[in-house]
């Protein structure tokens, strides 16, 4: 794939030029990705909580996604499409920005993992010949918010969940909370590069909750992430910041 | 080339405990040190014997070493601290549920057990000897070239070397040091009276004077590890004394309460010194024990302080590993950099107070003594925190520690 690649619908192109200009600074964990590299040991333990819980699974191997396919929409350079490979899943890595498709391999190629990057949307893979309904783990997040059609979007991501699946999604929530949080103190204080969000297109757990059963998908989960000056980001019942849902297909 | 999750530099008493709880985990690591084991094994007891806190021991267990010192070393039933021999001194004896306070063990008998263990885990390369010549740290990785030109690499490099750590000076961690003038003298005892698995702290003008239970040797006889602390200026005359003549000397500051002493080890010494390191990580790097802070011995903290390390950091690696962190990680790295700098910080700090309060002469300074351990015995949760920094069981425990899996 490469810039000429046209453009789904579902991504916003100011968007996308916006990551890719980040691209290479991703992997720098005091780059301008930082809030994310921090927020990355919160979001996997969450995620690690949910795979045992829908595999049942103990929480002590190092593999629990062995011999399970991944889907990771809106990858950027592979900060979480990374981890999941080291649990042992077979990952595909979505991503609109060919740059962080391009940074993400490099770095996956490094890491000696392998992992499979591709640049587009949702729609292009559920195009693309025996990826509909073929994995068993989905994952999105902090994406949605940035997205052009949230409901094609949770609808694409729905068609790509396998029989049995399991679907995680983060996203801010749309409170005066996440709106100090995340602009007013984030991207003012420049922990969050300028521009990267647009409250008014935030979602609440209820409007997102209401996307995935227009979808078809049944919500397991809800939990809050919230950030703590002193102690960084932490999984909380108060969802008022940013927060995960997680979902079974029916 | 050999690759692993991490690459240990030193393979002491700290890295092999890191290396074997790593591999428990189904963590991969490569061991590199430029000690012959099997020559160091082989020379008989050096003298050297280390007071395992029973937090160490915990782990120790936990990670399956435990089973190979079943039975060799010695408890501390309780600690006996005074000034001189003059009576009215400080003993901590431990309620008879709570268990020892520590358990003394020739170092030795820590290094076979260990070398035991690492030879059984299958996931610990063991490159001893090998001398490594440059490693290199990136954002991607690290990798180590050995001298003899084989190169091995890995996610995270652990500084393991002791207090000269190499890696850590090329990584241009500064140190804060200061010596005290002491040296501290370490030999080996056996003397007449048994020592009823009794710890004496006795405190001198001039240093510290502390008698440590072992076991005894196959000859049955009773036997103590002997850390006698003298001004630097005079330790060569004293080290320099016919073995009898030294021995006599030991009698005298035992105040004869064990009967007759003969010498059963070498004698070693060294300068006591403090040193703390600024930073105990960076880019792929962590440091663990001695190359991360020495402390005076007077506590006997200084090994228990890098078996903290390592548990600290195995929790931090595994717990990573387990949500698919790499392990070189830089959120991993300062989860650990904020864990353990408090803890070593406020260990130094107490024991480098004692030691300072311990180490004025003069007679006001010496009544200030007599208050101050008059006050420690008089004031329960001091007595108590003093116990519990003995026993290793102060700061926020890593789970080895608590004896339970990570």
């Amino acid at each position: 794939m490469n810039a000429s690649t046209p453009i789904p619908a579902t991504i916003d192109p100011a968007e996308a030029a916006h990551f890719g200009k980040l691209a290479q600074d991703w992997w720098n964990p005091r780059g301008s990705s930082a809030m994310l590299h921090r927020l990355n040991p919160a979001r996997l333990s969450y995620l690690r909580e949910q795979i045992d819980a829908h595999w049942q699974g103990d929480g002590t191997t190092l593999k629990p996604l062995s011999g399970k396919r991944a889907l990771d929409v809106g990858c950027g350079a592979g900060l979480l499409s990374e981890p999941l490979a080291r649990l042992g899943a077979r990952v595909t890595g979505l991503d609109a920005a060919w740059e962080n498709v391009a940074a993400a391999r490099l770095h996956a190629e490094g890491q000696r993992l392998s992992i499979d990057y591709r640049c587009g949307g949702i729609e292009d893979l559920a195009a693309a010949d025996g990826e509909a309904g073929s994995y068993d783990l989905v994952t999105s997040m902090e994406v949605i918010e940035h997205v052009a059609d949230p409901a094609a979007f949770v609808a694409g991501l729905a068609a790509a969940l396998a029989p049995g699946g399991l679907m995680i999604v983060s996203t801010p929530n749309r409170t005066a909370r996440s709106r100090l949080a995340l602009i007013t103190l984030g991207e003012g204080l420049g922990m969050i590069p300028r521009k990267t969000h647009d409250w008014s297109k935030f979602l609440t757990p209820d409007e997102l909750t209401g996307l995935m059963a227009a979808a078809g998908l049944r919500v397991l989960d809800r939990r809050g992430l919230d950030f703590m000056p002193t102690r960084g980001f932490r999984l909380s019942a108060d969802c008022s910041v940013d927060y995960f849902l997680t979902a079974v297909a029916g | 080339m050999e690759r692993a999750d991490v690459i240990i530099l030193g393979g002491g008493l700290v890295g092999l405990t890191l290396a074997i709880a790593l591999d428990q985990y189904g963590l991969s690591s490569i061991v590199i040190d430029p000690a012959d084991p099997s020559a160091t094994l082989a020379r008989g007891f050096d003298g050297r014997a280390s007071a395992v806190s029973i937090t160490s021991w915990r782990m120790l267990e936990t990670i399956g070493v435990g089973a190979h010192l079943e039975g060799k070393g010695c408890p501390i039933g309780s600690i006996r601290v005074n000034e001189g021999l003059a009576p009215g001194g400080l003993s901590f004896e431990p309620d008879a549920d709570e268990g020892p306070l520590g358990i003394m063990f020739e170092n030795r008998q820590l290094r076979e057990a260990l070398r035991q263990s690492v030879l059984a885990a299958p996931n610990v390369t063991l490159m001893m000897p090998a001398r490594p010549a440059h490693s290199e740290r990136t954002a991607g990785g690290v990798e180590v070239r050995l001298q003899d030109g084989r190169t091995v690499s890995g996610a995270l490099l652990i500084g393991a070397e002791g207090r000269q750590s190499p890696t850590r000076d090329a990584a241009g961690i500064r140190l804060a040091r200061w010596s005290y003038d002491h040296t501290a003298m370490i030999s080996t005892v056996n003397h007449a009276h048994p020592h009823g698995n009794i710890a004496y702290e006795i405190f001198y003008p001039a240093g510290p004077f502390a008698i440590l239970p072992l076991l005894p040797a196959e000859d049955g006889l009773n036997r103590s590890a002997i850390v006698w602390t003298v001004k630097g200026s005079e330790a060569p005359a004293m080290l320099g004394l016919p073995e009898r003549a030294y021995a006599a000397e030991i009698e005298k500051r035992m105040g004869g309460f064990l009967g007759q002493v003969t010498l059963c080890s070498p004698r070693s010494s060294y300068p006591l010194g403090f040193h703390h390191a600024a930073k105990i990580t960076a880019e792929r790097l962590a440091l663990v024990g001695d190359a991360a802070h020495g402390i005076h011995p007077i506590a006997g903290q200084g090994l228990n302080l890098g078996f903290r390390d390592a548990a600290a950091l195995v929790e931090v690696l595994v717990e990573g590993a387990r949500i698919g962190l790499d392990a070189g990680d830089a959120q991993l790295l300062a989860r650990y950099e904020r864990w353990r700098s408090l803890d070593t910080m406020m260990v130094a700090a107490s024991t480098d107070g004692l030691t300072r309060l311990f180490g004025i002469p003069g007679r006001t300074a010496s009544l200030v003594r007599r208050i101050g351990l008059g006050a420690v015995a008089r004031i329960a949760p001091l007595k108590q925190r003093f116990m519990d920094e003995a026993r290793g069981q102060s700061g926020e425990l890593p789970r080895l520690l608590r004896g339970v899996a990570v």
